[in-house]
């Protein structure tokens, strides 16, 4: 324990420049995490979770959400990178804290866990709302799956269920699949259709619904099937990114430990993949993964090296970027084959995939196109899991100098000698006119 | 001692000129009185504002010196402005006439040279005055030329204080019209001596003359269709002479070379319709030539009678299918819709919104023809009639360049300043005439018959005529009634001429001047408020959209990217911003992103009661904008095609966002002591939306009256 808090003191001490903001353009891994708790029973049923955190080297802070000392920031600047939120039930946050102090974290480039549970308050629903997400109105609500539940002791019950209805992307989730189903209990959300940032990372199964399990169901539920989603991400457009998910108890340590049997299934798993995925997104959430970083735009003349101020139609140009991806301690080579340019006006004039050396370094070249005007160069780089990438550079792409043009064209052969012979035949009419009788 | 007196009494002999000697020296010394005049009656606005540039063209103007006197010829002959019309710039060389530019650069370089320490605005600002006195020595001679020298000292009167030059060419107002006028005159002048003289060098002297009309300015087409037109009435009226054959020639094919070299002009008139017509007329002369050549040849009558008919109608089927071969294979292009609109005033109204938009190019009001013309309105006609009684070539042609130039400032108010100076030398032709017949009349009176022999032609008829009435009674009374009438209606004219300079023509427009309630002037400082904000404030790549009006202003004051300015080039482009401005706020973000805009810039007048703001100009945007995006439709801003902007106004013009822009924040203001918050006073109504709500676009700065109010557009929502 003593080595950890003095790695997490040299670590913090080392990074102290950059801790004012952020991610820092150089370690966007999150360090300083604000967990703000119902009460603290909760640091020792969800301990698992909490010690993972830990031991990738973050500084998890606890508080009770309604302590009346809570800030997020100080003298304007944020005292933390992250903020975790597993309190569902708070109705008024202490302190400075309100929903717009959490927006505004997160707008400011700030991560954000948040956990609803059933009954959750207007509070987080509100917050879930901001992000995106629409909890189920009815507060008692539970998803509930008669075919997909999890095998457990109190029979007819099927508030518990198992879902394995992951996002494909191993960006988000890792490399490793995840075998065993996910352990969830808890209210059900439906992603807003106007957000486009907002995705689903585990659904729930097309048997499910939302619904008061105790009482008798009148009307028909108003989120059904995979529309039900579990637990969503959002990455907003400043690349803050945000976990929202409808239980609480699916980070416990009972679901962590717990084994984990699908109904109708006969694989019975020791261990639910709860530890997994969310340790996994909990990476992606902290930046440790899919974090890219875009340097040394450079663009010149074919043969200089000199960035010039403008272009001229018809030049051959060379564009280079380099790009790196976080891993969590290092910047590594980003390795893609997809990153494309756009030589862009109004419309992509050229659009070029860029070819890779797999260091890291992405270069094309292209002609000018033949048509003067302010153009960009463009790189979009939209990859689902990553964060995205998109570079604009402005550069002026002139026309020809009044002594850039040819200076004789064979087509004009004829014209140059009609004027020729013409001079010519002046001269000797003239010559002939003035002095013959 | 004794010498002494006979010295003195030769000295003050040898003062004493000979008359000739004393009529020079009074012509002289009135030409130099009137080249001081026109030079300082055109700065009032110096005095009265400061020595700065004026409305919106003379911007660009000024920056482009700016540009060329940093940069050299070279870079500005090659310039591409990547900061106007973003995001397609503009080749700033060949599109405009740089004839102005270089003018103010060579006047700065000699002063500069005889070590002047003036700055290069300071040419600029006073150019046009320079341009306005040489004005007068042209119309001097011109008169001369066409008249006697007491017609030309009388035009160069009557033009140093005309008001409808004086509009174009006070102290700041540094546009092309200012150097074109002269340009103009001289070229005319110069081909009516060429005319009259037949001498080469005269209309070699027209050719150049020509070439820097062309440089200067747009109106040089006025004189390569003038002066064909005239070409050919001398021609249907037998008065084709060799005179003639050789000026046009040589003026023509010379000019035209010239031409050619200004990039922006290039191939047009070998390739224009509007320059046909002196190409057809050259070739016509050479028709002309052949005949006569013939003719001479050919002794019988009869046999040149048939070939003549032959001749002409092969020349002119050769012509007609040519130019019709031209007009289908698209070598020669059409007419423009500027040059239709001359002639057909309903034209630009139907079909180009564009030119019908901007105020100078409406056509003109009675009034205004009063107001820059006063009495030589009514001396006009008595001077054609004067040159209808003393026909020649010379007065052929002014009475020819009155007429059309007439005809023209009717269809557009701006051509005013083209028809000013033949409207000065018709006049000063009456004038002066009516004087020499009065005076000659006084004068008969006092030594009998003896003057009739002493003058020449133009006298001469004058007094023969004061003879044949010498037996009318009151004749001398009557005769100095009429002078001290002239008199009084030239002095009111010189009055008249002084007040509108002063009180309409001297102000800069870019700052606005008003009365207090007090009687104080109270100073509008606004645009360069905004503009100076925007220079200070924004980054420097930062593009600012706004109407098409305050571009180069944007651009020079300002130092921002524009998406459009003055130069109207591109409709599309300025029907997109028309298009943006009329559509409801979350339409209109989608158009601006594209187009990357970074802050939007409006025109607000409702505080002060400045008329000329955007409200009042939106119905243009939206028109130029349905004009290329038909879901934008006038009618849907219009109730009973009514424009309104109080709570009976459309709901459409209520949340559009140029209504959003200009009426944001503007409910909770109390504007007029006894009137609800939220009275517009420059349409003298409250207004119908008072909570408006902007989502995409946030205020960044109004000025201190309100009159200019920028917006600055926010990011995409990060969460969305």
């Amino acid at each position: 324990m003593g080595k950890l808090w003095l790695i997490c003191i040299a670590s913090i001490s080392i990074l102290l420049p950059f801790l004012c903001n952020a991610f820092s353009p150089e370690t966007p891994t999150d360090r300083r995490v604000l967990v703000l708790l119902d009460d603290f029973a909760i640091m020792s049923s969800h301990s698992l979770y909490f010690n993972a955190l830990k031991s990738r080297g973050f500084d998890l802070e606890f508080k009770l959400a309604d302590d009346p000392k809570i800030a997020l920031q100080r003298y304007g600047q944020y005292l933390y990178d992250a903020l975790i939120l597993f309190c569902p039930s708070v109705e008024r946050f202490g302190g400075s804290i309100d929903v717009a102090a959490i927006v505004n974290f997160v707008d400011s480039g700030h991560d954000l866990i948040v956990a609803a549970d059933v009954n959750a308050s207007d509070l987080i629903r509100e917050v879930g709302t901001e992000c995106g997400v629409d909890f189920d109105e009815d507060p008692s609500a539970m998803v509930i799956d008669h075919i997909g539940y999890a095998v457990s002791g109190t029979e007819g019950d099927h508030t518990l269920i198992a879902s394995d209805d992951f996002i494909k992307s191993d960006v988000i989730l890792g490399a490793k699949k995840i075998e065993a189903p996910i352990l969830f209990r808890g209210i059900g959300h439906a992603v807003s259709p106007a957000n486009s940032l907002v995705l689903k990372v585990l659904s729930a199964s097309p048997s499910a619904y939302s619904a008061n399990p105790k009482s008798k169901l009148s009307t028909p539920p108003p989120l059904t099937g995979s529309a039900i989603s579990l637990v969503s991400i959002v990455q907003a457009r400043n690349n803050a990114r945000l976990l929202i998910t409808g239980s609480l108890s699916m980070f416990s340590n009972r679901f962590f430990r717990s084994g984990v049997q699908k109904a109708g299934s006969q694989t019975k798993h020791g261990k639910s993949g709860n530890e997994q995925f969310l340790t996994e997104i909990s990476k992606w959430i902290f930046h440790e993964r899919g974090h890219l970083k875009a340097i040394n735009v450079k663009h010149h003349r074919v043969g200089e090296t000199d960035e010039p101020a403008l272009y001229r139609i018809n030049d051959e140009l060379e564009y280079s970027v380099e790009i790196y991806e976080w891993s969590g301690t290092s910047w590594e080579p980003y390795v893609a084959n997809d990153v494309q340019l756009q030589f862009y006006m109004m419309s992509p004039y050229v659009l070029k995939t860029l070819s890779s050396d797999k260091k890291g370094l992405y270069s094309t070249s292209f002609k000018v196109p033949d048509v003067y005007g302010v153009f960009q160069f463009k790189v979009e780089h939209q990859k689902l899991g990553y964060t995205s990438l998109s570079l604009s550079k402005q550069i002026p792409v002139r026309p020809y100098r009044h002594n850039e043009y040819e200076r004789f064209i064979p087509a004009a052969y004829p014209y140059y000698g009609a004027a020729f012979s013409m001079m010519a035949g002046f001269f000797i009419f003239s010559f002939v006119h003035l002095y013959s009788k | 001692m004794a010498t002494m007196p006979a010295s003195a009494s030769d000295l003050l002999k040898s003062f004493k000129l000979k008359t000739k000697q004393q009529e020079l020296l009074i012509r002289v010394s009135i030409l130099c009185l009137v080249y001081i005049l026109a030079f300082i009656t055109r700065l009032f606005s110096v005095l009265r504002y400061e020595s700065m540039i004026h409305e919106f063209d003379p911007y660009f103007n000024y920056r482009t010196t700016l540009y060329l006197t940093e940069n050299g010829f070279y870079d500005f002959w090659n310039w591409f402005d990547y900061e106007s019309w973003y995001p397609l710039g503009r080749i700033v060389g060949g599109t405009l006439y740089p004839g102005l530019m270089v003018t103010a650069v060579l006047i700065y370089r000699i002063l500069r040279f005889l070590r002047f320490a003036v700055h290069i605005r300071e040419v600029c600002v006073l150019t046009a005055p320079f341009f306005a006195s040489n004005t007068t020595l042209v119309a001097y001679f011109f008169g001369k030329e066409i008249w006697d020298s007491g017609a030309g000292l009388v035009a160069a009167i009557l033009i140093a204080i005309c008001p409808g030059y004086i509009s174009r060419s006070v102290a700041g107002s540094y546009d092309n019209e200012g150097v074109a006028i002269f340009a103009l005159l001289f070229t005319f002048y110069v081909f009516v001596k060429a005319v009259n003289t037949g001498s080469l060098a005269w209309s070699l002297a027209s050719a150049f003359g020509y070439f820097y009309m062309v440089s200067a300015w747009g109106g040089y087409v006025f004189i390569i269709n003038l002066i064909p037109l005239y070409v050919l009435v001398l021609l249907i009226t037998g008065r084709y002479s060799m005179r003639l054959y050789v000026a046009y020639n040589c003026m023509y094919i010379l000019g035209m070379l010239l031409a050619m070299q200004i990039r922006f002009v290039g191939f047009q008139h070998v390739q224009s319709g509007e320059h046909m017509a002196a190409m057809g007329v050259f070739f016509l002369m050479q028709v002309f030539y052949f005949l006569d050549w013939v003719k001479h040849m050919l002794s019988d009558t009869k046999l040149f009678q048939a070939f003549l008919r032959i001749t002409v109608t092969c020349a002119v089927a050769v012509g007609g299918i040519a130019l019709g071969l031209g007009m289908v294979s698209g070598y020669i292009s059409p007419w423009t819709g500027r040059f239709y609109s001359l002639l057909d005033p309903t034209y630009a109204k139907d079909h180009i919104p564009i030119i019908a938009s901007v105020s100078e190019h409406q056509p003109t009001a009675w009034s205004s023809f009063m107001f820059d013309f006063h009495i030589l309105l009514f001396l006009f006609p008595a001077g054609l009639y004067f040159c209808f009684k003393r026909l020649s070539d010379a007065t052929i042609f002014i009475v020819m360049y009155g007429l059309t130039s007439m005809y023209f400032a009717g269809v557009m108010v701006r051509l005013i300043l083209v028809a000013t100076p033949a409207v000065c030398l018709i006049s000063a032709i009456a004038v002066s005439a009516t004087v020499k017949n009065l005076t000659v009349l006084l004068r008969s009176k006092n030594k009998v018959v003896q003057t009739g022999s002493t003058k020449g032609s133009g006298g001469s008829k004058s007094s023969s005529k004061a003879l044949l009435d010498q037996s009318q009674p009151f004749q001398k009374n009557g005769a100095i009634a009429l002078l001290f009438g002239a008199f009084y209606l030239l002095s009111r004219y010189a009055t008249h001429c002084t007040w509108v300079t002063s009180e309409a023509y001297s102000s800069p427009s870019i700052v606005l001047a008003a009365r207090g309630a007090h009687g104080n002037r109270v100073i509008f400082d606004d645009y360069r408020e905004a503009y100076f904000w925007l220079r200070q404030n924004t980054p420097q790549d930062a593009k600012v959209m706004s109407w098409w009006d305050y571009g180069y202003q944007i651009t020079a004051m300002g130092n921002r990217t524009v998406i459009v300015d003055n130069n109207t080039w591109n409709n599309t482009h300025i029907a997109t911003v028309g298009r943006a401005m009329s559509s409801y706020e979350d339409e209109a973000i989608e158009i601006i992103r594209s187009l990357d805009v970074d802050y939007v810039l409006v025109v607000f007048g409702g505080v002060t009661g400045y008329s000329s703001d955007d409200i009042n100009k939106f119905l243009w945007m939206v028109r130029i904008g349905g004009g290329v995006f038909p879901v934008i439709k006038e009618p849907d801003y219009l109730v009973n095609g009514e424009y309104r902007v109080d709570k009976g106004a459309a709901p459409k013009m209520l949340n559009c966002l140029m209504y959003k822009l200009c009426y944001y924040r503007f409910g909770e203001m109390l504007t007029e002591y006894g009137k609800p918050p939220g009275y517009d006073r420059a349409r003298g109504v409250e207004i119908g939306n008072k909570d408006v709500k902007l989502e995409h676009l946030e205020e960044a700065f109004t000025t201190s009256n309100w009159i200019v109010r920028i917006y600055r557009v926010k990011p995409p929502n990060n969460r969305w």
